[in-house]
């Protein structure tokens, strides 16, 4: 028989510990959703736990189409897909570049390669506000400061170092022979990588697609400063319409455009967290 | 078809040379095994000749044509790996045709080169099978059909069995042999088996730290062994070695020492023999004939049954001693067929 489980003063404890760690990280989402759907009449009482007594959506759509982000008022929804179209061709290139660099320094072992990826993992060290100013400078010196390829191009280099880390490690953890077979079957440097690798690769693909959807998307500082005023992304219009006040300060409005902003993210981690953990889990194929 | 010679043969990984000025000619034809313990440098050798590690001198020539620099695609070989290395993502046909496909070669020609590579190897129902599908040997035998597939002049296999367990070892060992005679290509081997090298082998190399020690038949490397080490490598149990020196009187040349005296004057000395030469006597198992009139008497230690024979250990002077017997009552004496024992000599450990 099963021993009954007891509350001894221990689990007393760890029980009261797991409860208020939860308590912690619930309660500002719980305060956000709830204020979010009150009428500014129940904010102004200033009971923030308060259950809404007339709940009503008006500020989910005033945050989405009407707010104000400085002079114009469109609400959030420029900004949403300023943010999609930033964050796709960012994370897909990314990626890209990431497994290539990763396969080449894993199989082909080019001279330097050593030296190459310290290079590039020291660039994963240093701050990058250090990167800005010369970064803009050089944009500009080609033409694309303030523009979407100009962003895109900001974060596939700022996200390359993480990226050929992640790969490069995948791709090590493969047996060698793999690839000595395929090149004795005659394949390229491209063929090898589309048809032998990328196809193995879905795991630390899904892994990758996770972390750069989740920086690019919540990144602030690179895309108010490389985007330019008519592309500027969801987390830069989300801190104007904050900052924007006429009047009264709307705090159901800030609330829902800030659950609004953080959608995404969030959303994809409900989706792929599984997925996720097997990634980082599994790391190499089964023989 | 084409025959492989390899000339002064230099690799250097890191700092150490693996390999020094190697010199090896395979036959058209051949089934050649490269045997020696692991870490002897015979993958090197055969990755080498794959052009997959770059060599540091001498040169490489397959079919009389120099493929020293040579792209591994372009060299006319195959090589099967010991860890099978089959693409996990495609399937059978796919892991089998993905050479020809990148060739260029036509679908119908694919498709004739596979089915034939998966009637030979019994592959036919496997197919479509993804390589996580299938046991070990069904995957070794799809690693050696993408080695049939190429229709390569020279196979390469490095230790392709030693993954599979000891049964399907067999198995698939004959079927490479019967594979061979069919095939007639050339085939170089590696493996540290020595029953591999055995039965598979038109002639063995044996190797150690890179230098090949004798390359000759396998009945010649079993009876005649160039020195200590392949004498002692091969053959289980191991030869029996005596210690002692060389003797003439009246026209006999005996080795001799102070347990015992074997009349060695029919042997195929290699250079006359010189009186008081310090050596070691060799004698395999088989010829330790033991008989309760031998001439030597020794303690039997140890008897280990293998079914169809038993190995009898005997204790001589301190001497440990294998023999094959067939029935253990006979014991307590053994004599030596002084007609088929090995020679070394002591210092310089080669055959005299």
């Amino acid at each position: 028989m099963k021993p009954a489980s007891r509350m001894t003063p221990g689990r007393v404890g760890l029980y009261a510990f797991l409860i208020m760690a939860a308590l912690f990280f619930l309660v500002p989402l719980y305060v956000m959703l709830v204020t979010s759907v009150k009428p500014m009449s129940e904010i102004r009482l200033g009971n923030i736990f308060a259950l809404p007594t007339a709940p009503t959506l008006d500020a989910w759509g005033m945050a989405w189409k009407s707010a104000c982000t400085g002079l114009e008022c469109e609400g959030i929804r420029g900004g949403f897909w300023n943010s999609v179209k930033i964050t796709l061709p960012s994370t897909v290139f990314s990626i890209i570049v990431g497994a290539v660099n990763g396969y080449a320094l894993s199989f082909w072992k080019p001279r330097g390669a050593k030296v190459l990826f310290s290079v590039l993992m020291m660039g994963a060290f240093i701050p990058g506000q250090v990167m800005l100013y010369p970064l803009v400078r050089a944009l500009a010196a080609v033409d694309l400061y303030s523009s979407v390829p100009g962003i895109v191009l900001v974060h596939v280099i700022f996200g390359m170092p993480m990226m050929t880390l992640l790969f490069r490690n995948y791709y090590a953890s493969l047996p060698d022979e793999l690839f000595k077979a395929a090149r004795i079957d005659g394949g390229g440097f491209w063929r090898i990588f589309f048809e032998l690798m990328l196809p193995m690769s879905t795991p630390v693909i899904v892994v990758a697609v996770i972390m750069q959807v989740t920086n690019i998307w919540n990144d602030f500082l690179l895309g108010l400063v490389f985007a330019g005023s008519d592309n500027l992304p969801m987390t830069v219009q989300l801190n104007n319409i904050i900052n924007t006040t006429t009047g009264e300060r709307l705090y159901n409005v800030n609330m829902a455009a800030t659950i609004l902003t953080s959608l995404v993210p969030l959303a994809l981690y409900f989706i792929s967290g599984r997925w996720f953990v097997r990634g980082i889990a599994s790391g190499a194929v089964k023989g | 078809m084409s025959n492989v010679s390899i000339k002064n043969l230099q690799i250097t990984l890191g700092d150490n040379k693996v390999i020094d000025s190697l010199n090896l000619e395979v036959k058209d034809g051949e089934f050649v095994v490269l045997l020696g313990a692991s870490g002897c440098g015979k993958s090197t050798l055969l990755h080498s000749i794959a052009g997959l590690i770059d060599v540091s001198g001498g040169a490489i020539e397959i079919g009389g044509k120099d493929m020293t620099w040579v792209d591994p695609k372009d060299r006319g070989i195959a090589l099967v790996f010991q860890s099978y290395a089959l693409y996990p993502t495609m399937n059978v046909e796919k892991n089998m045709s993905f050479g020809l496909r990148i060739n260029g070669t036509p679908k119908e020609e694919i498709k004739r080169r596979v089915a034939r590579a998966a009637e030979m190897l019994h592959l036919q129902p496997l197919l479509d099978r993804k390589p996580a599908n299938l046991s070990g040997g069904q995957r070794q035998r799809v690693a050696i059909g993408r080695a049939i597939v190429r229709e390569a002049d020279v196979f390469l296999f490095d230790e392709p069995l030693s993954n599979l367990d000891a049964k399907l070892r067999t198995e698939l060992r004959r079927e490479l042999k019967l594979l061979h005679k069919q095939l007639g290509a050339t085939m170089i081997y590696v493996t540290h088996d020595q029953v591999e090298a055995m039965t598979l082998a038109s002639r063995i190399a044996v190797m150690k730290s890179g230098v090949i020690q004798q390359f000759d038949t396998p009945d010649t490397i079993y009876r005649e062994p160039a020195n200590l080490f392949v004498a002692g490598f091969l053959g289980s149990p191991c030869m029996n070695m005596f210690r002692g020196e060389l003797a003439v009187e009246g026209g006999r040349t005996l080795f001799r020492n102070e347990h015992m005296s074997v009349d060695v004057s029919g042997y195929a000395f290699r250079q006359p023999p010189v009186a008081g030469t310090r050596c070691v006597l060799g004698v395999r198992p088989e010829d330790t004939v033991v008989s309760s009139g031998g001439q030597y008497r020794a303690g039997t230690t140890l008897v280990e049954a293998m079914g169809a024979h038993r190995v009898l250990w005997m204790d001589f002077h301190g001497t440990q001693l294998a023999a094959i017997v067939q029935d253990e009552r006979e014991s307590g004496a053994f004599s030596i067929r002084s007609e088929a024992v090995s020679l070394f000599d002591e210092t310089s450990e080669l055959r005299l």
